[in-house]
């Protein structure tokens, strides 16, 4: 199959982009070849010239197959470490601001904005900060919105949250119903989730933070540079920049713009 | 004094990068693979061993003492270096991108696996085709099986560890049920097996 495959790939994404304006053309190959060919499983299609001529024909497929491009599946404080950090080293200088903005790009469904939302308010900050939560994915911001998990997830949640320092219990921020955990409206207050592509659109505010962890796996090292060039533009001088575990600035042409604030746990500090 | 020509046979072409996976059972395989590879063997070796989520990885400390090369647990980016032996994180699936290098991903669990044996040897078998080469060893559960698959059909060398030599023989059963022509070899036999599949490397650190 890889032969033909590698032919179609780019030709699929140029039609995706040409026909939705959706960029996945600098997406890192490996994950995306993995995920096209589950969605050409799904699909039922043979090849993907067979899955551009139904993508270029009924949305609603583009719509499916944008679940498959897009990552839907992530995990309240996740690496806790991660936001214990936030908590002891951060915070202290997002104190100093008068009003507080946080931008979360590819949030999903919204895993990370409840984690960064509990945090800010046991730390007295949410009242007055705006989070600004985007992704390319429609139907994972409405979930992101709805702030619904599935309750058999709630046991992970609930033990992340105690080792990133949480001073409640998880369960005084949501409502367990027959199946689901939903979230306190209240935690959304100060959240706008809005459509945003680190591919194609452009600096939209100034902001103290900004979290996006495990997005930039997905993405080549071009498509990389432009995502953290917006990171850098949109954040304050001495803003603060949270990467995923794994992830690292060390082959970003944007590494000199920056200083490793925490390095074990990837937080970044705007020069 | 004559230099004896350096091209190794062109049939003989050295990976470019060696894959060992395995679960319960592994480590200690791997230990004993690791630890008798010599000072300098070049090629770049990636180990994935299934590991329980969430818990920093432990490896690097059950493995380091054992092992003259480098050992670390590759970022997202990195370039795959000689001399280096790659331990895929846990709670991230590793692949390898062109370049090669190493790329992650959160993606759904694979054979209730992330990191995924077959997510791994899939992957470099569709970037490095005859240019790699895949091992596995001990381990309860059937992944990576269809990657060793992979790495045979795209042209790489395939070895398993044998089902009755290891600690737990499912993973090398299913292996082998999809590879019957791998090499079937006990632990002790594997690093020799790696040694060989870089016939040049091994002559040129010989010959110092």
């Amino acid at each position: 199959m890889s032969g033909e495959f590698d032919i179609e790939l780019p030709l699929l994404l140029e039609a995706i982009h040409l026909k939705y304006s959706y960029d996945f053309r600098r997406y890192a190959t490996s994950s995306l070849k993995r995920r096209l060919e589950q969605a050409l499983e799904q699909f039922g299609c043979r090849s993907l010239s067979a899955l551009q001529e139904r993508v270029l024909r009924e949305p609603e497929v583009m719509r499916g197959l944008l679940a498959h491009l897009t990552v839907q599946v992530s995990e309240m404080f996740r690496d806790p470490g991660f936001y214990r950090a936030l908590r002891e080293k951060v915070v202290p200088y997002l104190r100093t601001y008068p009003s507080l903005k946080v931008w979360i790009p590819g949030c999903a469904t919204g895993e990370e904005v409840y984690s960064l939302a509990i945090l800010l308010r046991e730390e007295g900050l949410f009242d007055h900060t705006l989070i600004y939560a985007t992704d390319i994915n429609p139907e994972a911001l409405r979930k992101a919105e709805a702030g619904i998990y599935q309750l058999d997830r709630i046991a992970d949640f609930s033990k992340a949250y105690c080792e990133a320092g949480g001073r409640a219990s998880l369960s005084d921020y949501y409502t367990a119903g027959y199946n689901a955990a939903v979230f306190d409206k209240s935690l959304r207050a100060g959240v706008l989730f809005s459509d945003h592509s680190l591919a194609t659109d452009s600096v939209f505010a100034e902001v103290q933070l900004v979290t996006c962890r495990n997005v930039l796996i997905y993405f080549d090292r071009v498509l990389q540079d432009r995502a953290v060039g917006l990171f850098k533009d949109s954040l304050c001088r001495k803003g603060f920049l949270g990467l995923g575990a794994k992830e690292t600035l060390t082959f970003s042409s944007h590494t000199a713009e920056f200083a490793e604030f925490v390095r074990e746990e990837r937080i970044y500090q705007r020069r | 004094m004559g230099m004896p020509a350096l091209t190794p046979p062109a049939e003989r072409q050295a990976p470019a990068a060696i894959l060992v996976g395995g679960s319960a059972g592994a480590i200690e395989v791997v230990a004993l693979l690791l630890g008798a590879l010599p000072v300098g063997f070049a090629t770049p070796i990636v180990v994935l061993i299934h590991l329980p989520r969430n818990r920093p990885s432990a490896l690097i400390a059950a493995l380091g003492g054992k092992c003259r090369l480098a050992l670390r647990e590759p970022v997202d980016k990195e370039p795959l270096a000689p001399s280096t032996v790659y331990l895929a994180p846990p709670n991230y699936h590793l692949l390898i991108d062109p370049g090669p290098s190493f790329a992650l991903s959160v993606d759904e669990p694979v054979n209730f696996s992330r990191p995924s044996i077959d997510v791994l040897f899939q992957s470099a078998a569709d970037v490095l085709g005859p240019r790699c080469a895949g091992i596995v060893v001990s381990g309860a559960n059937p992944d990576g099986a269809r990657g060793l698959q992979s790495i045979q059909e795209a042209g790489g060398q395939v070895a398993i560890q044998d089902p009755d030599d290891a600690a737990q023989g499912t993973m090398p059963e299913a292996a082998l049920a999809l590879c019957p022509k791998a090499h079937v070899l006990p632990a002790k036999e594997i690093s020799q097996w790696v040694q060989q599949l870089s016939p040049w490397q091994t002559w040129r650190q010989g010959a110092r």
